[in-house]
């Protein structure tokens, strides 16, 4: 697997989404200016410019590839028309926002808004109308449903939506995950799971399970409608990112020493790969040691043919996947398989 | 120091005083005549009294064969003979003959002799005698567990049998791993070897009473076969009948018993035939005069329904069902019979309908005598019909080689120049399914001391020998030669020419000690040795892929049906013997102590001659694997089976896996379980999305057709060096 560095971004990658037909990679970064790449070569398709003052914290693009949403630390969320990367709105929430995503069918927006500035913290779920040809034709000046933090529970830190828009997932500072109703906000269910503070949530492509990643070097499967703990997978260091692979059973997860603890020790120990994990069995089948600062950000593209990882260095890399990774199996899977085709006699065991 | 009785004067015995009744009465000489001479014949014709001097002189013309006749008695009422007569011989012994060679004997259409002994008649007419009819007691059947329960095990292993001075165990094949005992290992369980039936239900154990069988899943006895003094033992194809042989005849002492079930008229016999299942002696026989013994004695047809035995300028084939009866209820003579062979399987003539049954067929020889060719003759059973007959000339021997279904026949004939000091062979293989059966000719230059038909197959493998007796031993000279048929050019498929085929030499291989061809019973692989050959310090064992699906190969001829690869070259000096394993795949080596001291234990190769397991074992005598009946796949399914070798590989790997260690195996059943958990999970995901009309996936798949893309070239031309020379002139 050769990766293709995609250099654009002067500061840290805060996070990185590919859209629907994964033909484009959209970045953000601390920076203040979001890129959209192409996945196959890696090139710089254009930047989304003059939205922010400051750090993006999220980037978003909608199932029709037609808007991109940016969050930032200037605490507004912009909607750019991915196109021509013209600003179509820009919202001013109460404090920074950390996470910006559409709605699975794009008529709604949720935007995570940090515990600063006097703010309790919430998620605000904005509404946004929109025509058939999925053009927005108009939107709330104010979130519909905003959705606080509760007194004497950790504020939220990322959060998504569910298949259907039917629930919002959230992971929080002190490793809580909570579940809200999608349209009325309101709260369903709520468990410990992490012990810390949980950094990344990635629903699957069907949104009906999602992965965690925490700083308590844990990465755990969720089911949606049950919250039951699907799996659980142990790593050596502190992740800030997870996702699930479509294709393949596996997922990906990164992350590395805190970035301030990073200039004391060597790249070696800051443990920066990306790790490779089987999804149903749990264990580790690779790594990938590129980046040389923790990954804050991982995606895979929905076809799950390449990956990308964004990392506190500030590049941006991109890896297609090679024949090995879609011919690794484990025996099991591959005698499964073979069963499927051929008639085994009976098991023996 | 001896007594002397002075007192005592033979004067003084009164001789009279002396009481002899009581020695008489011992030593009484009852007045019997002794009617052991004598002989009861019944069934000669009844004539009138004038013809009574004719029938004497043809009568006792006819005993003197036995011995001396000394006295005829034929006694005649109302003007006739009655139809039976009384003979005296000389002595017993001529009685004795007499019986035996008369009794039941036809002295025309009409009358058949019985002849019996005086002695029976006085027994038979006796009031003791009992003339009812007593039911003879037939043993009860006894029930034996499932014979071929080896064949269920759900990893399809095979078996093996180790022996070891006294001790034998077997056990479960399983590759690289420590073999797994089915049975403990037995002290003394067969005086000599064990033997396996031909498609591995029986094991037959040698002692010097007989035969023992034994079978089942934990090797329990189940027959004896009661044979004094048995050496070999062979077993028809269907393991229906055993046949036992013993160099001591038979000795008939008195009436047969449960253990001796020989009756009088298998005096001196040294064959028999048992009913395997049963336990039961089916037939004796003596071995024919004058012969050198070829083992097997008996052949028997594929179907077990004819079995045959080589006699001098006859064949004698007997119907099993008939209660081995003789076929048309005498011998077949053919003059100077040398030896015979029968189709090991039926065959499918091209003259005789689908729908037919198999035919049987044997094939045997003669060789040349007086203004006679030598000839080789293929013969259906049981109408002794002709199916073809090949004439040779200036023939030294004729050996037989049957392709496993007998589609091919190789008739193996080794001739003399005309000098008679050089002997080549040529080899005539006619095609048994085709119309009027053509055959083929191979001619080599040497003389072939080895054929080996491809299983299955149409190819075959030599090994041949410049015979010379001059020659150094230490120098190989024998050829081993690979023949495949001509490939046909598929372009010109003409029908006519289609079944046409001839062999050619694919290649061979000079300079060799080898001396056995042993074929993997599944084909394409071959393993060619040096067996008993300590000379060589070099690899003695070449293995052969004749499909070698590389352009690597090493033919010499391309025009034809095979792509020989020698694939490994190993070195076992020391083996005495070998066996493939049922399924092909691998093949053992051993070095018995009953042949030499030397390295004794086993090897066994997989067909790549990699070595998968090896035992040196101190005392080893014999090792030998279970053979399996035929597999009961149809082609289609067997093809089916190759098209996804893929799949079924990666089943059997997780099985080796799991069998090599116990973590591993904990974890793929494991893992296993989390699998089918999570196909579980997202099934039920699945409902539940299917009340939001949703559906679940896990890729998003781009509905791209070709003319979505566009595909762009481009040419990129860069002079690598430029250089101009100037010629100054061509004119000078």
């Amino acid at each position: 697997m050769r990766p293709i560095m995609m250099m654009g971004h002067e500061r840290s990658i805060t996070q990185v989404k590919y859209n629907r037909e994964g033909d484009l990679i959209f970045s953000c970064g601390k920076d203040a200016v979001a890129s959209v790449w192409y996945s196959v070569n890696g090139e710089r398709l254009g930047t989304l410019e003059d939205g922010h003052m400051g750090i993006l914290w999220s980037i978003d693009v909608d199932d029709f590839t037609e808007y991109a949403v940016t969050g930032g630390g200037d605490a507004g969320v912009v909607i750019w028309r991915v196109k021509d990367g013209s600003k179509v709105h820009k919202w001013e929430l109460r404090s920074p926002v950390l996470r910006v995503e559409f709605s699975p069918n794009g008529d709604k927006l949720l935007a995570v808004c940090a515990d600063l500035m006097g703010h309790v913290g919430s998620i605000c779920i904005i509404d946004i109308a929109r025509d058939s040809a999925n053009k927005i034709i108009g939107y709330d000046e104010e979130p519909t449903v905003e959705i606080c933090t509760i007194e004497g529970t950790a504020p939220v830190q990322v959060a998504s939506w569910s298949y259907d828009g039917k629930y919002i997932v959230a992971g929080h500072r002190d490793g809580n995950i909570t579940k809200y109703d999608g349209r009325t906000g309101q709260l369903l269910q709520s468990q410990k799971l992490h012990k810390q503070l949980i950094t990344d949530i990635q629903l699957s492509l069907d949104r009906t399970y999602f992965i965690t990643t925490s700083r308590d070097c844990y990465a755990n499967l969720v089911d949606v409608e049950t919250f039951e703990v699907l799996k659980s997978y142990e790593t050596d260091c502190p992740l800030n990112s997870g996702c699930i692979t479509p294709l393949k059973d596996f997922i990906i997860v990164g992350g590395g020493q805190d970035a301030r603890e990073v200039t004391t020790t060597s790249a070696r120990e800051g443990k920066f790969e990306a790790k490779f994990f089987h999804k149903l069995f749990q264990t580790e089948i690779g790594r990938i040691d590129d980046h040389f600062g923790p990954i804050n950000c991982i995606a895979v593209s929905p076809q799950g043919t390449s990956y990308v990882s964004g990392g506190e260095d500030g590049f941006i890399r991109l890896h297609h996947f090679d024949k090995n990774y879609f011919d690794f199996k484990f025996d099991v899977e591959r005698s499964a398989d073979a069963q499927k085709k051929v008639v085994v006699p009976s098991e023996i065991n | 120091m001896a007594t002397v009785f002075e007192d005592i004067r033979l004067e003084d015995i009164s001789v009279d005083d002396v009481d002899l009744s009581e020695l008489d009465r011992e030593f009484d000489v009852e007045n019997r005549i002794d009617f052991d001479n004598f002989v009861v014949v019944d069934g000669a014709p009844v004539a009138p009294e004038a013809k009574v001097p004719a029938l004497s002189k043809v009568l006792t013309k006819l005993f003197s064969q036995a011995g001396q006749v000394v006295d005829m008695d034929i006694p005649v009422e109302d003007g006739k003979t009655k139809g039976h007569l009384f003979l005296e011989f000389d002595s017993a012994v001529a009685a004795k003959k007499a019986i035996k060679l008369f009794n039941g004997k036809k002295l025309d259409v009409k009358h058949r002799l019985f002849v019996n002994s005086l002695n029976d008649m006085e027994k038979f007419g006796s009031p003791d005698f009992v003339t009812e009819f007593k039911e003879p007691k037939i043993p009860e059947p006894q029930p034996t567990e499932y014979l071929k329960s080896w064949l269920l095990d759900p990893k399809g292993r095979d078996q093996f049998v180790l022996q070891k001075s006294e001790m034998a165990a077997i056990f479960w094949y399983r590759n690289k791993l420590q073999p797994e005992n089915i049975i403990d290992a037995r002290k003394q369980w067969s005086d000599s070897i064990l033997e396996f039936s031909p498609q591995g239900t029986y094991l037959f154990s040698f002692h010097t009473r007989g035969i023992a069988s034994w079978g089942g899943a934990k090797f329990e006895r189940l027959k004896r076969f009661s044979h004094p003094g048995v050496k070999a033992i062979s077993v028809s194809p269907t393991e229906k009948y055993l046949v036992t042989f013993s160099p001591e005849p038979l000795e008939v002492l008195e009436e047969p018993t449960e253990d001796f079930p020989f009756g009088p008229e298998s005096n001196g016999h040294q064959l028999c035939i048992w009913d395997i299942a049963t336990g039961m002696l089916m037939k004796t026989f003596p071995l024919p005069p004058n012969q050198q013994p070829q083992w097997p004695m008996v052949k028997w047809s594929f179907d077990d329904q004819f079995c045959a035995r080589l006699g001098p300028n006859a064949i004698a084939i007997y119907q099993t069902e008939k209660n081995f009866q003789l076929l048309n209820g005498k011998v077949m003579k053919i003059e100077g019979v040398q030896n015979f062979s029968f189709a090991p399987k039926g065959l499918k003539l091209a003259s005789k309908r689908a729908s037919d049954p198999l035919t049987t067929a044997m094939v045997y020889w003669t060789p040349e005598s007086n203004n006679q060719s030598c000839k080789a003759v293929i013969m259906e059973l049981p109408t002794k019909r002709i199916l073809r007959t090949i004439n040779l000339v200036q023939v030294t021997d004729v050996d037989f080689h049957w392709q496993n279904e007998a589609k091919y026949l190789c008739v193996q004939v080794d001739h003399h120049t005309k000098s008679r000091k050089t002997i080549f062979t040529n080899l005539e293989i006619c095609r048994l399914t085709e119309r009027e059966i053509p055959f083929e000719k191979v001619e080599l230059k040497d003389r072939c001391m080895r054929f080996g038909w491809e299983p299955q197959g149409d190819r075959f493998v030599i090994i041949s020998n410049s015979e010379n007796i001059n020659d150094n031993p230490a120098i190989p000279k024998n050829v081993v030669g690979f023949y495949a048929p001509e490939k046909k050019d598929k372009g010109t498929e003409d029908k006519s020419l289609s079944d046409f085929k001839r062999w050619k030499l694919v290649h061979a291989v000079e300079g060799k000690f080898s001396n056995e061809i042993a074929w993997s019973p599944a084909g394409r692989f071959v393993c060619v040795a040096a067996i008993g050959k300590m000379i060589s310090r070099s690899e003695n064992l070449d293995f052969y892929d004749m499909d070698f699906p590389s352009e690597k190969i090493i033919n010499t001829a391309t025009d034809v049906n095979a792509t020989l690869r020698d694939v490994a070259h190993v070195n076992y000096v020391n083996a005495t013997d070998y066996q493939w394993d049922p399924s092909g795949r691998y093949i053992a080596f051993w070095s018995s102590a009953w042949k030499h001291k030397a390295e004794n234990g086993y090897k066994v190769f997989n067909l790549c001659g990699n070595l998968i397991r090896e035992e040196l074992i101190n005392d080893f005598n014999n090792f030998f694997w279970r053979p399996r009946p035929e597999p009961l796949l149809t082609n289609a399914e067997k093809k089916k089976v190759r098209k996804n070798l893929r799949e079924w590989s990666t089943h059997f790997e997780e099985l080796d896996a799991m069998e090599a260690d116990s973590a591993t195996r904990q974890l793929i059943i494991e893992r296993r379980g989390w699998l089918e958990q999570w196909s579980k999970y997202r099934a039920s995901t699945a409902e539940n999305l299917a009340t939001h009309n949703l559906s679940i996936y896990d890729v998003v798949n781009l509905a791209i057709s070709e003319e979505d893309y566009e595909i762009i070239e481009e040419i990129k031309d860069s002079v690598v060096d430029e250089t101009t020379e100037e010629v100054t002139s061509f004119d000078q």
